[in-house]
Protein backbone atom coordinates (compact mmCIF):
# COMPACT_ATOMS: atom_id res chain seq x y z
CA UNK A 1 0.00 0.00 0.00
CA UNK A 2 2.80 2.36 0.84
CA UNK A 3 3.65 4.50 -2.11
CA UNK A 4 5.14 7.98 -2.35
CA UNK A 5 8.53 9.30 -1.34
CA UNK A 6 9.92 9.26 2.14
CA UNK A 7 8.51 12.31 3.96
CA UNK A 8 10.13 11.96 7.35
CA UNK A 9 13.14 9.95 8.40
CA UNK A 10 15.14 9.77 11.61
CA UNK A 11 18.77 8.65 11.46
CA UNK A 12 20.43 7.31 14.61
CA UNK A 13 18.21 9.59 16.67
CA UNK A 14 19.05 9.91 20.35
CA UNK A 15 17.04 11.91 22.86
CA UNK A 16 17.58 13.11 26.38
CA UNK A 17 15.52 14.31 29.30
CA UNK A 18 18.07 16.21 31.35
CA UNK A 19 20.70 13.54 32.05
CA UNK A 20 18.62 10.47 31.19
CA UNK A 21 19.14 8.96 27.77
CA UNK A 22 15.70 8.00 26.46
CA UNK A 23 16.25 7.13 22.78
CA UNK A 24 19.35 5.20 21.76
CA UNK A 25 19.76 5.43 18.01
CA UNK A 26 16.30 5.21 16.44
CA UNK A 27 15.84 4.84 12.66
CA UNK A 28 12.30 5.18 11.35
CA UNK A 29 10.79 6.55 8.16
CA UNK A 30 7.34 7.59 7.01
CA UNK A 31 6.27 7.93 3.38
CA UNK A 32 3.95 10.59 2.02
CA UNK A 33 0.36 9.63 2.75
CA UNK A 34 1.30 6.60 4.83
CA UNK A 35 -0.05 5.62 8.25
CA UNK A 36 2.70 4.20 10.41
CA UNK A 37 1.91 2.71 13.81
CA UNK A 38 4.43 2.95 16.59
CA UNK A 39 3.75 0.19 19.09
CA UNK A 40 5.35 -0.83 22.34
CA UNK A 41 4.82 -0.88 26.07
CA UNK A 42 4.74 2.20 28.24
CA UNK A 43 8.22 3.57 28.78
CA UNK A 44 9.57 2.10 25.54
CA UNK A 45 10.29 5.62 24.29
CA UNK A 46 7.44 6.12 21.80
CA UNK A 47 6.20 9.42 23.21
CA UNK A 48 9.74 10.66 23.45
CA UNK A 49 10.28 9.88 19.77
CA UNK A 50 7.29 12.09 18.90
CA UNK A 51 8.57 14.88 21.15
CA UNK A 52 12.07 14.53 19.70
CA UNK A 53 10.72 14.98 16.16
CA UNK A 54 8.83 18.09 17.35
CA UNK A 55 11.99 19.56 18.90
CA UNK A 56 10.56 19.42 22.41
CA UNK A 57 13.47 17.45 23.89
CA UNK A 58 17.24 17.60 23.35
CA UNK A 59 18.40 15.31 20.56
CA UNK A 60 21.43 13.98 18.71
CA UNK A 61 21.31 12.49 15.23
CA UNK A 62 19.33 13.57 12.19
CA UNK A 63 15.64 14.20 11.62
CA UNK A 64 15.10 14.66 7.88
CA UNK A 65 11.82 16.24 6.76
CA UNK A 66 11.39 16.37 2.97
CA UNK A 67 15.14 16.46 2.47
CA UNK A 68 16.10 18.95 5.17
CA UNK A 69 17.57 18.17 8.56
CA UNK A 70 15.23 19.73 11.09
CA UNK A 71 16.98 18.50 14.26
CA UNK A 72 17.56 21.40 16.64
CA UNK A 73 14.68 23.54 15.40
CA UNK A 74 12.22 24.91 17.93
CA UNK A 75 8.78 23.30 18.21
CA UNK A 76 6.96 26.24 16.60
CA UNK A 77 9.36 26.15 13.64
CA UNK A 78 8.80 22.41 13.17
CA UNK A 79 5.04 23.04 13.30
CA UNK A 80 5.34 25.70 10.60
CA UNK A 81 7.15 23.21 8.35
CA UNK A 82 3.97 21.12 8.30
CA UNK A 83 4.39 18.62 11.13
CA UNK A 84 1.47 18.47 13.56
CA UNK A 85 1.50 16.97 17.04
CA UNK A 86 -1.39 15.68 19.15
CA UNK A 87 -0.06 15.24 22.68
CA UNK A 88 -0.93 12.24 24.80
CA UNK A 89 -2.30 14.20 27.75
CA UNK A 90 -5.21 15.74 25.77
CA UNK A 91 -3.70 19.09 26.55
CA UNK A 92 -6.69 21.27 25.71
CA UNK A 93 -6.76 24.88 26.91
CA UNK A 94 -9.36 24.45 29.65
CA UNK A 95 -10.39 28.08 30.11
CA UNK A 96 -10.97 28.72 26.40
CA UNK A 97 -14.04 27.63 24.48
CA UNK A 98 -14.01 24.76 22.02
CA UNK A 99 -14.06 27.22 19.13
CA UNK A 100 -11.21 29.26 20.59
CA UNK A 101 -9.18 26.09 21.04
CA UNK A 102 -9.65 25.34 17.34
CA UNK A 103 -8.71 28.93 16.45
CA UNK A 104 -5.40 28.46 18.23
CA UNK A 105 -4.73 25.45 16.04
CA UNK A 106 -4.64 27.73 13.00
CA UNK A 107 -1.22 29.12 12.27
CA UNK A 108 -2.34 32.50 11.02
CA UNK A 109 -0.45 32.20 7.75
CA UNK A 110 -1.86 33.39 4.45
CA UNK A 111 -2.00 29.95 2.86
CA UNK A 112 -5.45 28.43 2.71
CA UNK A 113 -5.84 25.46 5.03
CA UNK A 114 -7.35 22.32 3.57
CA UNK A 115 -9.50 22.09 6.72
CA UNK A 116 -12.22 24.45 7.89
CA UNK A 117 -14.12 24.73 11.17
CA UNK A 118 -17.06 23.21 9.30
CA UNK A 119 -15.03 20.12 8.38
CA UNK A 120 -14.22 19.62 12.04
CA UNK A 121 -17.77 20.10 13.18
CA UNK A 122 -19.01 17.73 10.48
CA UNK A 123 -16.55 15.07 11.55
CA UNK A 124 -17.43 15.45 15.24
CA UNK A 125 -20.95 16.94 15.61
CA UNK A 126 -20.46 16.84 19.40
CA UNK A 127 -17.91 19.62 19.07
CA UNK A 128 -20.33 21.80 17.12
CA UNK A 129 -22.94 21.45 19.85
CA UNK A 130 -20.39 22.48 22.44
CA UNK A 131 -18.45 25.08 20.45
CA UNK A 132 -19.09 27.89 22.95
CA UNK A 133 -18.46 25.72 26.02
CA UNK A 134 -15.27 25.98 28.05
CA UNK A 135 -13.10 23.08 26.94
CA UNK A 136 -12.26 22.21 30.54
CA UNK A 137 -15.75 20.82 31.19
CA UNK A 138 -15.82 18.49 28.17
CA UNK A 139 -15.71 14.72 28.67
CA UNK A 140 -12.47 12.86 28.02
CA UNK A 141 -13.66 11.70 24.61
CA UNK A 142 -14.72 15.21 23.57
CA UNK A 143 -11.39 16.60 24.70
CA UNK A 144 -9.64 13.98 22.57
CA UNK A 145 -11.72 14.99 19.53
CA UNK A 146 -10.82 18.59 20.24
CA UNK A 147 -7.05 18.00 20.39
CA UNK A 148 -7.22 15.94 17.18
CA UNK A 149 -9.12 18.72 15.40
CA UNK A 150 -7.06 21.54 16.88
CA UNK A 151 -3.88 20.14 15.37
CA UNK A 152 -5.60 19.56 12.01
CA UNK A 153 -6.61 23.24 11.86
CA UNK A 154 -2.90 23.99 11.43
CA UNK A 155 -3.02 22.05 8.14
CA UNK A 156 -0.15 19.62 8.76
CA UNK A 157 1.20 17.32 6.04
CA UNK A 158 2.28 14.81 8.68
CA UNK A 159 0.68 14.33 12.04
CA UNK A 160 2.10 12.64 15.14
CA UNK A 161 -0.70 11.30 17.34
CA UNK A 162 0.09 10.02 20.80
CA UNK A 163 -2.32 7.45 22.32
CA UNK A 164 -5.57 8.90 20.89
CA UNK A 165 -7.80 6.09 22.14
CA UNK A 166 -6.46 5.72 25.66
CA UNK A 167 -9.28 5.40 28.15
CA UNK A 168 -12.03 6.03 25.58
CA UNK A 169 -15.32 4.17 25.15
CA UNK A 170 -15.50 1.82 22.11
CA UNK A 171 -17.94 4.10 20.24
CA UNK A 172 -15.49 6.99 20.48
CA UNK A 173 -12.59 4.76 19.49
CA UNK A 174 -14.54 4.09 16.27
CA UNK A 175 -14.85 7.86 15.70
CA UNK A 176 -11.09 8.23 16.12
CA UNK A 177 -10.55 5.41 13.62
CA UNK A 178 -12.85 7.21 11.15
CA UNK A 179 -10.83 10.41 11.69
CA UNK A 180 -7.62 8.52 10.85
CA UNK A 181 -9.16 7.15 7.65
CA UNK A 182 -10.22 10.67 6.68
CA UNK A 183 -6.61 11.82 7.09
CA UNK A 184 -5.51 9.01 4.80
CA UNK A 185 -8.09 9.96 2.17
CA UNK A 186 -6.68 13.46 2.13
CA UNK A 187 -3.12 12.22 1.75
CA UNK A 188 -1.78 13.16 5.16
CA UNK A 189 0.97 11.04 6.66
CA UNK A 190 0.31 9.76 10.17
CA UNK A 191 2.55 8.45 12.91
CA UNK A 192 0.17 6.72 15.30
CA UNK A 193 1.39 5.83 18.76
CA UNK A 194 -1.01 3.19 20.05
CA UNK A 195 -1.49 0.72 22.83
CA UNK A 196 -4.52 -1.00 21.28
CA UNK A 197 -3.11 -3.53 18.86
CA UNK A 198 -6.44 -4.11 17.10
CA UNK A 199 -6.98 -0.56 15.87
CA UNK A 200 -3.33 -0.10 14.96
CA UNK A 201 -3.20 -3.26 12.86
CA UNK A 202 -6.51 -2.48 11.21
CA UNK A 203 -5.58 1.02 10.08
CA UNK A 204 -1.84 1.24 9.54
CA UNK A 205 0.21 0.52 6.44
CA UNK A 206 3.36 -0.28 8.35
CA UNK A 207 4.27 -0.99 11.95
CA UNK A 208 7.30 -0.31 14.13
CA UNK A 209 7.62 -1.89 17.54
CA UNK A 210 9.72 -0.09 20.10
CA UNK A 211 11.20 -1.76 23.11
CA UNK A 212 13.91 -0.73 25.46
CA UNK A 213 14.49 2.66 23.78
CA UNK A 214 15.09 1.36 20.26
CA UNK A 215 13.23 -0.19 17.31
CA UNK A 216 12.88 -3.96 17.70
CA UNK A 217 10.54 -4.76 14.79
CA UNK A 218 9.64 -3.21 11.45
CA UNK A 219 7.12 -4.61 8.99
CA UNK A 220 3.53 -4.78 7.78
CA UNK A 221 0.61 -5.52 10.09
CA UNK A 222 0.38 -8.97 8.56
CA UNK A 223 4.02 -9.69 9.34
CA UNK A 224 3.51 -8.60 12.94
CA UNK A 225 0.45 -10.80 13.27
CA UNK A 226 2.55 -13.73 12.08
CA UNK A 227 5.44 -13.02 14.42
CA UNK A 228 4.28 -14.21 17.81
CA UNK A 229 7.75 -13.92 19.33
CA UNK A 230 7.88 -10.16 18.83
CA UNK A 231 4.36 -9.77 20.17
CA UNK A 232 5.12 -11.90 23.22
CA UNK A 233 8.39 -10.22 24.05
CA UNK A 234 7.58 -6.57 23.33
CA UNK A 235 3.84 -6.04 23.28
CA UNK A 236 1.79 -8.40 25.37
CA UNK A 237 1.59 -7.56 29.01
CA UNK B 1 -15.37 61.85 47.60
CA UNK B 2 -12.97 59.44 49.29
CA UNK B 3 -14.61 56.68 47.28
CA UNK B 4 -13.68 58.33 43.99
CA UNK B 5 -10.17 59.12 45.18
CA UNK B 6 -9.82 55.59 46.46
CA UNK B 7 -11.04 54.08 43.20
CA UNK B 8 -8.71 56.25 41.14
CA UNK B 9 -5.76 55.22 43.30
CA UNK B 10 -6.92 51.60 43.11
CA UNK B 11 -7.11 51.74 39.31
CA UNK B 12 -3.58 53.10 39.24
CA UNK B 13 -2.47 50.16 41.39
CA UNK B 14 -4.22 47.85 38.95
CA UNK B 15 -2.26 49.25 36.00
CA UNK B 16 0.86 48.22 37.86
CA UNK B 17 -0.30 44.91 39.23
CA UNK B 18 -1.92 43.74 35.97
CA UNK B 19 1.48 43.58 34.28
CA UNK B 20 3.15 42.12 37.34
CA UNK B 21 0.61 39.34 37.74
CA UNK B 22 0.70 38.43 34.02
CA UNK B 23 4.48 38.33 34.08
CA UNK B 24 4.32 36.22 37.22
CA UNK B 25 2.06 33.64 35.57
CA UNK B 26 4.41 33.23 32.66
CA UNK B 27 7.77 33.30 34.45
CA UNK B 28 6.70 31.68 37.68
CA UNK B 29 8.68 34.28 39.61
CA UNK B 30 7.98 37.83 40.65
CA UNK B 31 9.57 40.62 38.70
CA UNK B 32 11.18 42.72 41.39
CA UNK B 33 11.99 45.45 38.90
CA UNK B 34 8.36 46.00 37.97
CA UNK B 35 7.91 49.08 40.14
CA UNK B 36 11.18 50.40 38.72
CA UNK B 37 9.54 50.50 35.30
CA UNK B 38 6.77 52.54 36.93
CA UNK B 39 9.41 54.98 38.18
CA UNK B 40 11.05 55.12 34.75
CA UNK B 41 7.66 55.97 33.26
CA UNK B 42 7.32 58.91 35.62
CA UNK B 43 10.83 60.22 34.96
CA UNK B 44 10.54 59.81 31.19
CA UNK B 45 7.23 61.65 31.30
CA UNK B 46 8.87 64.41 33.33
CA UNK B 47 11.64 64.64 30.75
CA UNK B 48 9.26 64.64 27.80
CA UNK B 49 7.10 67.33 29.39
CA UNK B 50 10.18 69.42 30.09
CA UNK B 51 11.15 69.14 26.41
CA UNK B 52 7.69 69.60 24.95
CA UNK B 53 4.49 68.86 26.86
CA UNK B 54 2.62 66.35 28.98
CA UNK B 55 0.77 64.73 26.08
CA UNK B 56 3.97 63.81 24.29
CA UNK B 57 5.11 62.14 27.51
CA UNK B 58 1.80 60.32 27.90
CA UNK B 59 2.28 58.81 24.45
CA UNK B 60 6.01 58.15 24.30
CA UNK B 61 7.10 57.40 27.87
CA UNK B 62 5.19 54.06 28.01
CA UNK B 63 6.57 53.12 24.59
CA UNK B 64 10.16 53.74 25.68
CA UNK B 65 9.57 51.80 28.90
CA UNK B 66 8.07 48.91 26.90
CA UNK B 67 11.12 48.84 24.62
CA UNK B 68 13.49 48.74 27.58
CA UNK B 69 11.41 45.99 29.18
CA UNK B 70 11.36 43.98 25.96
CA UNK B 71 15.14 44.29 25.56
CA UNK B 72 15.67 43.24 29.18
CA UNK B 73 13.48 40.15 28.67
CA UNK B 74 15.10 39.23 25.38
CA UNK B 75 18.74 39.64 26.30
CA UNK B 76 18.95 39.02 30.05
CA UNK B 77 15.91 37.32 31.49
CA UNK B 78 15.50 34.73 28.73
CA UNK B 79 19.15 33.74 29.04
CA UNK B 80 18.76 33.38 32.80
CA UNK B 81 15.61 31.27 32.50
CA UNK B 82 17.42 27.96 31.96
CA UNK B 83 19.31 28.33 35.25
CA UNK B 84 16.11 28.27 37.27
CA UNK B 85 13.92 30.55 39.29
CA UNK B 86 16.41 31.90 41.81
CA UNK B 87 18.77 33.41 39.23
CA UNK B 88 15.76 34.91 37.43
CA UNK B 89 14.61 36.50 40.65
CA UNK B 90 18.09 37.84 41.33
CA UNK B 91 18.39 39.35 37.86
CA UNK B 92 15.17 41.33 38.32
CA UNK B 93 16.25 42.27 41.84
CA UNK B 94 19.57 43.52 40.50
CA UNK B 95 17.86 45.42 37.72
CA UNK B 96 15.79 47.36 40.25
CA UNK B 97 19.02 48.64 41.85
CA UNK B 98 20.57 49.47 38.50
CA UNK B 99 17.50 51.49 37.48
CA UNK B 100 17.45 53.27 40.84
CA UNK B 101 21.12 54.28 40.53
CA UNK B 102 20.74 55.39 36.92
CA UNK B 103 17.71 57.49 37.80
CA UNK B 104 19.63 59.14 40.63
CA UNK B 105 22.64 59.76 38.37
CA UNK B 106 20.57 61.45 35.68
CA UNK B 107 17.86 63.25 37.65
CA UNK B 108 19.38 63.58 41.12
CA UNK B 109 18.44 62.23 44.52
CA UNK B 110 15.61 64.63 45.28
CA UNK B 111 12.19 64.85 43.69
CA UNK B 112 11.76 66.51 40.30
CA UNK B 113 9.10 69.09 39.46
CA UNK B 114 6.75 67.11 37.25
CA UNK B 115 3.55 69.16 37.35
CA UNK B 116 -0.02 68.27 36.49
CA UNK B 117 -0.85 69.88 33.13
CA UNK B 118 -2.36 73.33 33.71
CA UNK B 119 -5.54 72.45 31.83
CA UNK B 120 -6.35 69.80 34.44
CA UNK B 121 -5.11 71.37 37.66
CA UNK B 122 -8.54 72.64 38.71
CA UNK B 123 -11.35 70.77 40.35
CA UNK B 124 -13.89 68.84 38.34
CA UNK B 125 -16.82 69.19 40.73
CA UNK B 126 -17.53 69.80 44.34
CA UNK B 127 -19.56 67.83 46.85
CA UNK B 128 -20.24 69.65 50.12
CA UNK B 129 -16.87 71.21 50.89
CA UNK B 130 -14.56 68.65 49.32
CA UNK B 131 -13.45 68.90 45.72
CA UNK B 132 -12.65 66.22 43.18
CA UNK B 133 -9.63 67.21 41.14
CA UNK B 134 -9.93 67.17 37.38
CA UNK B 135 -6.66 65.29 37.17
CA UNK B 136 -8.00 62.48 39.35
CA UNK B 137 -10.86 62.16 36.90
CA UNK B 138 -8.36 62.01 34.06
CA UNK B 139 -6.43 59.27 35.87
CA UNK B 140 -9.61 57.24 36.21
CA UNK B 141 -10.44 57.75 32.56
CA UNK B 142 -7.00 56.58 31.40
CA UNK B 143 -7.10 53.61 33.75
CA UNK B 144 -10.56 52.55 32.62
CA UNK B 145 -9.61 52.90 28.96
CA UNK B 146 -6.59 50.73 29.69
CA UNK B 147 -8.76 48.20 31.49
CA UNK B 148 -11.15 47.95 28.54
CA UNK B 149 -8.28 47.72 26.06
CA UNK B 150 -6.53 45.04 28.09
CA UNK B 151 -9.73 43.03 28.39
CA UNK B 152 -10.36 43.34 24.68
CA UNK B 153 -6.84 42.28 23.72
CA UNK B 154 -6.82 39.26 26.01
CA UNK B 155 -10.35 38.02 25.40
CA UNK B 156 -11.03 39.02 21.83
CA UNK B 157 -7.85 38.91 19.80
CA UNK B 158 -5.89 35.98 18.50
CA UNK B 159 -2.72 37.12 20.26
CA UNK B 160 -4.73 37.35 23.48
CA UNK B 161 -5.90 33.76 23.07
CA UNK B 162 -2.32 32.71 22.43
CA UNK B 163 -1.26 34.52 25.62
CA UNK B 164 -3.91 32.76 27.68
CA UNK B 165 -2.94 29.41 26.18
CA UNK B 166 0.80 29.97 26.56
CA UNK B 167 0.48 31.00 30.20
CA UNK B 168 -0.96 27.62 31.20
CA UNK B 169 0.30 25.24 28.48
CA UNK B 170 3.46 26.70 26.91
CA UNK B 171 4.67 23.42 25.34
CA UNK B 172 1.40 22.55 23.64
CA UNK B 173 0.95 26.11 22.43
CA UNK B 174 4.39 26.07 20.89
CA UNK B 175 3.80 22.70 19.23
CA UNK B 176 0.75 24.23 17.49
CA UNK B 177 3.09 26.69 15.81
CA UNK B 178 2.95 29.69 18.12
CA UNK B 179 6.24 31.43 18.81
CA UNK B 180 5.91 31.23 22.59
CA UNK B 181 9.18 33.01 23.45
CA UNK B 182 7.99 35.94 21.37
CA UNK B 183 4.60 35.88 23.09
CA UNK B 184 6.39 36.03 26.45
CA UNK B 185 8.56 38.94 25.35
CA UNK B 186 5.39 40.75 24.21
CA UNK B 187 3.70 40.13 27.56
CA UNK B 188 6.76 41.39 29.40
CA UNK B 189 7.00 44.51 27.26
CA UNK B 190 3.24 45.06 27.53
CA UNK B 191 3.36 44.75 31.30
CA UNK B 192 6.21 47.25 31.38
CA UNK B 193 4.25 49.62 29.15
CA UNK B 194 1.34 49.52 31.62
CA UNK B 195 3.73 50.18 34.51
CA UNK B 196 5.23 53.05 32.52
CA UNK B 197 1.79 54.47 31.81
CA UNK B 198 0.95 54.27 35.51
CA UNK B 199 4.17 56.18 36.15
CA UNK B 200 3.21 58.89 33.67
CA UNK B 201 -0.13 59.57 35.29
CA UNK B 202 0.88 58.73 38.87
CA UNK B 203 4.18 60.58 38.90
CA UNK B 204 2.58 64.01 38.87
CA UNK B 205 -0.50 63.07 40.88
CA UNK B 206 1.80 62.02 43.70
CA UNK B 207 5.50 62.73 43.58
CA UNK B 208 8.32 61.81 41.21
CA UNK B 209 11.34 60.84 43.29
CA UNK B 210 13.85 57.97 43.48
CA UNK B 211 11.96 56.43 46.41
CA UNK B 212 8.71 56.05 44.45
CA UNK B 213 9.52 52.59 43.10
CA UNK B 214 10.15 51.16 46.52
CA UNK B 215 7.08 52.64 48.13
CA UNK B 216 4.68 51.45 45.45
CA UNK B 217 6.56 48.19 44.85
CA UNK B 218 5.64 46.83 48.26
CA UNK B 219 1.99 47.73 47.75
CA UNK B 220 1.65 46.01 44.39
CA UNK B 221 3.13 42.82 45.80
CA UNK B 222 0.40 42.94 48.42
CA UNK B 223 -2.15 43.50 45.65
CA UNK B 224 -1.21 40.45 43.63
CA UNK B 225 -0.92 38.16 46.66
CA UNK B 226 -4.27 39.31 48.04
CA UNK B 227 -5.86 39.12 44.60
CA UNK B 228 -4.44 35.67 43.89
CA UNK B 229 -1.16 35.21 42.05
CA UNK B 230 -1.66 35.28 38.31
CA UNK B 231 -5.31 36.37 38.39
CA UNK B 232 -6.16 39.59 36.56
CA UNK B 233 -9.66 39.82 38.02
CA UNK B 234 -8.25 39.23 41.49
CA UNK B 235 -5.66 41.96 40.95
CA UNK B 236 -8.43 44.38 39.96
CA UNK B 237 -10.51 43.62 43.05
CA UNK B 238 -7.51 43.78 45.38
CA UNK B 239 -6.29 47.05 43.80
CA UNK B 240 -9.61 48.80 44.35
CA UNK B 241 -9.87 47.33 47.84
CA UNK B 242 -6.47 48.59 48.85
CA UNK B 243 -7.01 51.93 47.15
CA UNK B 244 -10.22 52.44 49.12
CA UNK B 245 -8.71 51.12 52.34
CA UNK B 246 -5.83 53.55 52.23
CA UNK B 247 -7.84 56.55 51.15
CA UNK B 248 -10.52 56.02 53.79
CA UNK B 249 -8.08 55.28 56.57
CA UNK B 250 -6.20 58.54 55.97
CA UNK B 251 -9.41 60.49 56.43
CA UNK B 252 -10.51 58.83 59.65
CA UNK B 253 -9.26 59.60 63.15
CA UNK B 254 -10.76 56.57 64.82
CA UNK B 255 -8.68 54.97 67.53
CA UNK B 256 -9.09 52.22 70.10
CA UNK B 257 -9.07 54.90 72.81
CA UNK B 258 -12.04 56.58 71.15
CA UNK B 259 -13.85 53.27 70.83
CA UNK B 260 -13.25 52.44 74.50
CA UNK B 261 -14.53 55.86 75.57
CA UNK B 262 -17.65 55.35 73.50
CA UNK B 263 -18.15 52.03 75.27
CA UNK B 264 -17.88 53.81 78.60
CA UNK B 265 -14.37 52.67 79.45
CA UNK B 266 -12.05 55.35 80.73
CA UNK B 267 -8.78 55.50 78.86
CA UNK B 268 -6.09 57.73 80.32
CA UNK B 269 -2.35 58.04 79.69
CA UNK B 270 -1.93 55.67 82.67
CA UNK B 271 -3.95 52.84 81.07
CA UNK B 272 -1.90 49.80 80.04
CA UNK B 273 -0.91 50.00 76.38
CA UNK B 274 -1.98 53.63 76.01
CA UNK B 275 0.48 54.42 73.17
CA UNK B 276 -1.19 51.67 71.11
CA UNK B 277 -4.77 52.65 71.97
CA UNK B 278 -4.29 56.31 71.15
CA UNK B 279 -3.01 55.62 67.61
CA UNK B 280 -5.42 57.01 65.08
CA UNK B 281 -6.46 54.97 62.05
CA UNK B 282 -5.00 57.69 59.86
CA UNK B 283 -1.63 57.17 61.49
CA UNK B 284 -1.56 53.44 60.81
CA UNK B 285 -2.94 53.76 57.27
CA UNK B 286 0.37 52.89 55.61
CA UNK B 287 0.56 49.52 57.35
CA UNK B 288 -3.04 48.51 56.63
CA UNK B 289 -2.25 46.86 53.28
CA UNK B 290 0.36 44.70 54.96
CA UNK B 291 -2.03 43.84 57.74
CA UNK B 292 -4.50 42.80 55.05
CA UNK B 293 -1.76 40.70 53.45
CA UNK B 294 -1.06 38.85 56.69
CA UNK B 295 -4.75 38.25 57.36
CA UNK B 296 -5.24 37.05 53.78
CA UNK B 297 -2.33 34.64 53.98
CA UNK B 298 -3.78 33.14 57.15
CA UNK B 299 -7.39 32.96 56.00
CA UNK B 300 -7.12 32.25 52.28
CA UNK B 301 -3.51 31.81 51.16
CA UNK B 302 -4.36 31.48 47.48
CA UNK B 303 -5.87 34.97 47.37
CA UNK B 304 -9.32 36.24 46.42
CA UNK B 305 -9.43 34.78 42.92
CA UNK B 306 -6.50 32.39 43.23
CA UNK B 307 -7.03 28.97 41.68
CA UNK B 308 -3.91 27.21 42.85
CA UNK B 309 -4.67 24.58 45.44
CA UNK B 310 -1.57 24.24 47.48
Amino acid sequence: MSTGNIALETKELQAFYGKSHILQGVNVNVREGEIVALLGRNGAGRSTLAKAIMGMVDTKGEIVWRGNNIAGLKAYEVAHLGIGYVPESRDIFPKLTVHQNLMLGEKGTKAKSRWSFEDMYKMFPRLKERQHTEAGVLSGGEQQMLTLCRTLMGDPDLILIDEPTEGLAPAIVQLVAEYLRELKRRGISVVLIEQKLAIALQISDRVYVMGDRRIVFEGTPAQLKADSNVRKEWLEV
Amino acid sequence: MSVLNGVSYGLLLFMLSAGLTLIFSMMGVLNFAHASFYMLGAYFAYQFSAWSNFWVGLLFAPIVVALLGGLFERFLLRKTHKFGHVPELLVTFGLSFVILEIVQLIWGRTSVDYPIPAAMSGSLFKVFDSTFQTYRGFMMLVAILMLVALYWVIKRTRIGLAIQAALTHPETTEALGHNVPRVFALVFAGGCALAGLAGVIGGNAFITEPGMAQSVGAIIFVVIVVGGMGSLAGALIASILIGLLQTFAVGLDWSFAGAFTTLGLAVTPETFGYPLWKLKLSQVAPILPFLLLVVMLVVRPKGIMGTRDE
